[in-house]
């Protein structure tokens, strides 16, 4: 087989199109290639949900941390102790057995098990619970005069919100939640690592990495392979979040701009 | 197979000396395939392999001690020299034997069963259930049937009881022992001869310690003490 | 354990409870909690150690040696920890292994890869196979505590850095202005003070490095988790004395629980170390050591 044709055959492989068969013998660089980075299809997968439905949550629990009434802020505070304070290997873990509880129940449920949905549920409340944090913290140093600013204008409630809290939050959060979605991605390598079990050998980049590990007995070309992908990925990552940190902080004047620094401060 | 170059060879039993007698030979084993082996009560390695292994080991007068590792990586340590010979309950095929070298078989090849809620399932169109990287896994793969993984084979049986899968492919003995214990749990009727024989599986390069096992296990064929053994065991049939 | 153990099949209730949960594998798995907590305790050091090396490197006016510490600190941004985990201990061990054999058997003339095998001499071997068994545990551990603390050492280097260019600089000037050397200002003036910003990363760190710990096994450390699938899983009653089902369930949220209340406490712990440490530091709070983090 060329190289082009492996790429035909393989190159969506992880969604259970081409060839049906993982190769067996002889395996080449291209191979290797071709399916790790059709596997990593899913790692953008959960990642891009992950992180669109989180955003939504985490600003929600961000303002019901803030909240005073105690019946919000109470739930919203232990949510995110128990996601921030145990792995996330342990979390997909349970996470699984207490889909096949539900499965149980009934029916409504079966979907819960598949990786496909989940696995992206337990990232998007594990991903919400880190970045609802975050906001949480750029909501409390939103400046004080920005507040008394909006008063005197006689905003309140959602217009105050909508226009002066949430735009200041997101962008003194921005920096951070940069880094969340970097190590969003880099914790999507262990949805087949604990507990979702893989379908049809349809999995992620990890997966197939370690399928070629297992088949050719040598960890040393596919591993790195997913490095390099992930690589791409994070330059990807960085290069839209710090394109929308620059459209968030263009009415700056151009010294005040804050760069984001990416800094592995959040992983789970 | 015999890739020791003559004055390497010659070197390494120089430099061991007559001294395989007092070296330490590493038994490396899962630690999680019951009756083949599994960690008892107490904490220590058990079951037909251990005893298996410690008789070779007697009658080779080596010594030996049993270092448990994952099935995932087990060969890729052998190779890497962490242990000296892997008994894991570990089938004979090409893909493995390219790599590592085997004994002579120590139990006859072990036809693989199917288990499942339902007497009467047609596993051609069913869910089936494997171990990753286990020949049933590969097997499944070629058949071109719905196949899902598991890390352990615990679960495999686990999710045929949740709904998730329909069936479970696995080594006889072990679905068996299963199926003997569990009321709701029904064996098939069909079989799929899969896979040679159990065997102690080597690194190319250890000529010597291969010989001294092979030697080993035929002594216990020859005077019927390997029967006993799988009879006692429950792991195969006999020889 | 106990007397009346010897029968468990007799007993039931707390009696059986109390026997099954002080057998010699349930031990194991108390031993391995022991052990996660010492490979932590061990970790944190080390990978402060190669962090502190990575920071300076990546200060350095000598440019090799800055590229390399740059290149150091990216690495843990790009690629998941999980793939490091996946080889590093094997590709430690065979690096280990090779430099023992070049010194050691120089006269060796066979290829050290044979097809797939990797073969060094038998005094090369780490630690020797005669060896016993609690030193090639001790070796193992090592290479995972050798292993996190490259790649943890690898966040802290990125912490420690900026919290070096977080100290200001007017400090340095002051220092060069008493003619200190760059060597004394940098021990004397710069490191004393880095602390004070460096802690919430630091802080943040030892978080992740306690939420890393289920992947030890990995690193072919049998740690809790190992232990948890193990015991928990089915137990057929041909192959013990306490036959039981599926319980893996329990054991995990046992670990659940473990992990809440460590994280919990180490949480406290570091709130008070800070708290004490920022005492007469003339640094204003949390929104200036924010920066450093």
């Amino acid at each position: 087989m060329t190289c082009w044709e492996t790429i035909g055959a393989y190159a969506f492989r992880s969604l259970g199109y081409g060839e049906r068969l993982l190769p067996r013998s002889d395996f080449t660089l291209c191979q290797q290639f071709t399916l790790i980075g059709s596997g990593m299809i899913w790692n953008v997968y959960y990642g891009v949900l992950a992180l669109a439905f989180g955003f939504v949550f985490a600003i929600s629990l961000a303002l019901a941390k803030n909240a005073r009434p105690a019946v919000l802020r109470k739930p919203a505070e232990w949510f995110v102790f128990v996601f921030r304070g145990s792995p996330l290997f342990i979390q997909f873990f349970l996470a699984y057995f207490l889909f096949q509880a539900l499965k149980q129940v009934s029916p409504v449920f079966d979907p819960l098990t598949s990786a496909a949905l989940g696995a992206l549920i337990v990232l998007f409340l594990n991903t919400a619970a880190y970045s609802g944090e975050i906001f949480l913290g750029a909501l409390r140093s939103v400046p004080a005069g920005d507040i008394d600013a909006a008063d005197a204008y006689g905003m309140t409630g959602w217009t105050r919100f909508r226009r002066v809290l949430f735009p200041t939050m997101l962008r003194l959060g921005w920096p951070a939640y940069t880094n969340e979605a970097i190590f969003l991605f880099h914790a999507t390598t262990l949805v087949f690592f604990s507990g979702f079990p893989a379908w049809q050998q349809k999995g992620d980049a990890l997966y197939y990495a370690r399928y070629f590990a297992d088949k050719t007995f040598n960890p040393f070309i596919p591993y790195p392979i997913v490095a390099f992908y992930f690589v791409l990925l994070t330059l990807a990552v960085i290069g839209l979040f710090g394109w929308i940190n620059a459209r968030l902080n263009r009415h700056l004047p151009q010294e005040q701009r804050r760069r984001i620094r990416v800094r592995p401060q959040l992983i789970r | 197979m015999k890739k020791l170059t003559i004055p390497a060879a010659a070197l390494a039993t120089a430099l061991a000396g007559a001294a395989m007698a007092q070296d330490v030979v590493r038994l490396g084993t899962e630690g999680a395939y019951p009756p083949w082996n599994f960690i008892n009560d107490a904490g220590e390695v058990d079951g037909f392999e251990r005893e298996l292994g410690d008789e070779l080991c007697k009658r080779a007068e080596l010594t030996c001690t049993w270092v448990t590792n994952d099935w995932d990586s087990i060969i890729p340590n052998l190779v890497s020299g962490n242990y000296d010979a892997i008994m894991a309950g570990m089938s004979v095929t090409d893909e493995r034997d390219a790599v590592i070298d085997f004994t002579q078989a120590y139990t006859p090849a072990d036809p693989s069963k199917y288990i499942s809620l339902s007497e009467d399932m047609d596993v051609e169109t069913a869910v089936v259930a494997a171990q990753t990287n286990t020949i049933q896994a590969a097997f499944v793969a070629d058949q071109g049937w719905t196949l899902v993984e598991f890390p352990t084979p615990e679960e495999t049986i686990q999710a045929v009881r949740d709904g998730e899968a329909d069936v479970v492919l696995a080594d006889g003995s072990y679905l068996d022992a299963a199926a003997a214990e569990n009321d709701d749990l029904y064996l098939l009727e069909r079989i799929e001869k899969i896979g040679g024989g159990v065997a102690v599986g080597l690194r190319e390069s250890d000529g010597d310690l291969r010989a001294a096992l092979d030697a080993a296990i035929q002594s216990m064929k020859d005077d019927g003490t390997l029967n006993a053994m799988i009879e006692k065991w429950e792991v195969a049939t006999l020889w | 354990m106990f007397s009346y153990c010897t029968d468990p099949s007799t007993l039931d209730g707390l009696a059986w409870l109390s026997c099954y949960l002080t057998t010699g594998k349930q031990f194991l798995f108390y031993t391995s909690f022991g052990t996660v907590l010492v490979l932590l305790f061990i970790t944190a050091p080390v990978a402060l150690a190669f962090g502190f090396g990575g920071a300076i490197a990546a200060r350095s006016r000598i440019a090799p040696l800055r590229w390399i510490g740059k290149t150091y600190i990216a690495m843990v941004r790009g690629v998941p920890d999980i793939v490091y985990f996946m080889f590093f201990v094997i590709a430690l061990d065979q690096g280990l292994e090779w430099l023992r054999h070049k010194w050691k058997c120089p006269d060796w003339d066979a290829p050290i890869r044979q097809g797939s095998d990797f073969l060094v001499c038998a005094e090369a071997k780490l630690p020797l196979s005669s060896s016993p068994q609690i030193w090639h545990e001790i070796y193992n551990f090592s290479l995972a505590v050798f292993t996190f603390g490259i790649v943890f050492g690898a966040f802290s280097a990125n912490v420690l850095y900026g919290a070096m260019r977080a100290v200001p600089h007017a400090q340095i000037e002051t220092a060069e202005a008493y003619g200190m050397s760059p060597r004394q200002s940098f021990w004397r003036v710069l490191v004393p003070q880095m602390w004070m910003y460096a802690l919430p990363g630091l802080s943040n760190l030892w978080m992740i490095l306690i939420k890393a710990t289920p992947l030890l096994f990995l690193l072919g450390v049998e740690d809790i988790v190992y232990w948890a699938r193990e015991l928990g899983g089915t137990a057929n009653p041909r192959f013990t004395a306490y036959p039981h089902g599926d319980w893996r369930l329990w054991y995990f949220l046992a670990l659940l629980v473990f992990y809440l209340l460590f994280t919990r406490l180490s949480e406290v712990v570091l709130a008070r170390i800070t708290r004490r440490l920022s005492h007469g530091q003339a640094v204003l709070g949390g929104a200036q050591r924010e920066t450093a983090a």
